[in-house]
């Protein structure tokens, strides 16, 4: 128990919304949506570390989220960074474009 | 403050679900904001005010600003006026201004109402977090840099404008 809300309901939260950043990520097939879900699913893993972080009082989830804050800056320019070249290639954001291999 | 919690909670998934459906890229942007605003305020509610903080500044503020800049970017053509013209109407933003207002009533309401962190047991103070992150946890700090460094020379390179050795390069 954390307070009046159960952990349960802030682990429900986090889940709910890291499968709706999973579903983006499968149904969209813009780069762009697919970052952007990315984004949400890391979001959704740092809450769910902050409820556990709050349901134990201890600072470890909130280093663990620190952490997964900076993996998704570092993702999200790599990512940003492809999505340019991405473009400037092919000249659409659709992600099937790229699925053959050339070589 | 447990209202403030399920509240938060219930405009996270709204807006979530809102960004997974717009066509537009700009639309969801929108709507990703304001749910990394309810996120932070469900933080806030959590006993993490220093995490909420962050959240905004660094998720809301910088990466957002990023996305922001690709789009724009990736919006050059004639095309583009119109569609300035299109973002400038009402039917565009009403939507997360209106979840946001009701984020900003929940957040005046979580600040009067005493001492941040209320639905839980105990509130981890950011003087706390930082003896814990400069102590046990120094190896992460340096973990953490080099990863942002990396990401910033990968950033770099794979930015660059492509040049005549690399049809070369290519072949």
């Amino acid at each position: 128990m954390i307070g009046a809300v159960p952990m349960t309901h802030g682990l429900m939260v986090a889940g709910m919304l890291f499968v709706l950043g999973l579903v983006g990520l499968l149904v969209r097939r813009n780069i762009i949506y697919m970052l952007m879900s990315i984004e949400i699913m890391l979001n959704a893993a740092g809450l769910a570390f902050i409820v556990a972080a709050s349901r134990w009082g201890q600072p470890d989830g909130q280093i663990m989220f620190i952490v997964i804050l900076s993996t998704a800056a570092a993702e999200v320019a790599v990512g940003l960074a492809l999505v340019l070249r991405f473009y400037s290639r092919f000249k659409t954001l659709d992600a099937d474009v790229a699925n053959d291999m050339r070589g | 403050m447990t209202a403030v919690f399920y509240i938060a909670s219930a405009i996270a998934i709204v807006s979530t679900v809102m960004v997974i459906t717009r066509m537009q890229p700009v639309h969801s942007l929108l709507y990703l904001i304001v749910s990394l605003l309810a996120v932070s305020l469900v933080f806030f509610v959590l006993g993490a005010p220093f995490i909420a903080a962050l959240e905004v500044i660094v998720y809301a503020g910088a990466i957002m600003v990023l996305f922001v800049f690709v789009i724009m970017m990736l919006n050059l053509g004639r095309e583009a006026a119109e569609q300035e013209r299109r973002w400038i109407d009402i039917s565009m933003w009403k939507g997360p201004s209106l979840l946001a207002l009701v984020l900003l009533a929940l957040m005046f309401y979580a600040l009067h109402s005493g001492n941040p962190g209320a639905v839980s047991g105990r509130v981890v103070s950011p003087k706390e977090m930082s003896i814990a992150l400069f102590g046990p946890y120094l190896m992460v700090v340096e973990l953490s840099s080099i990863l942002l460094l990396a990401g910033l020379v990968g950033a770099y390179h794979l930015a660059r404008r492509e040049t005549g050795n690399e049809e070369r390069r290519r072949s």
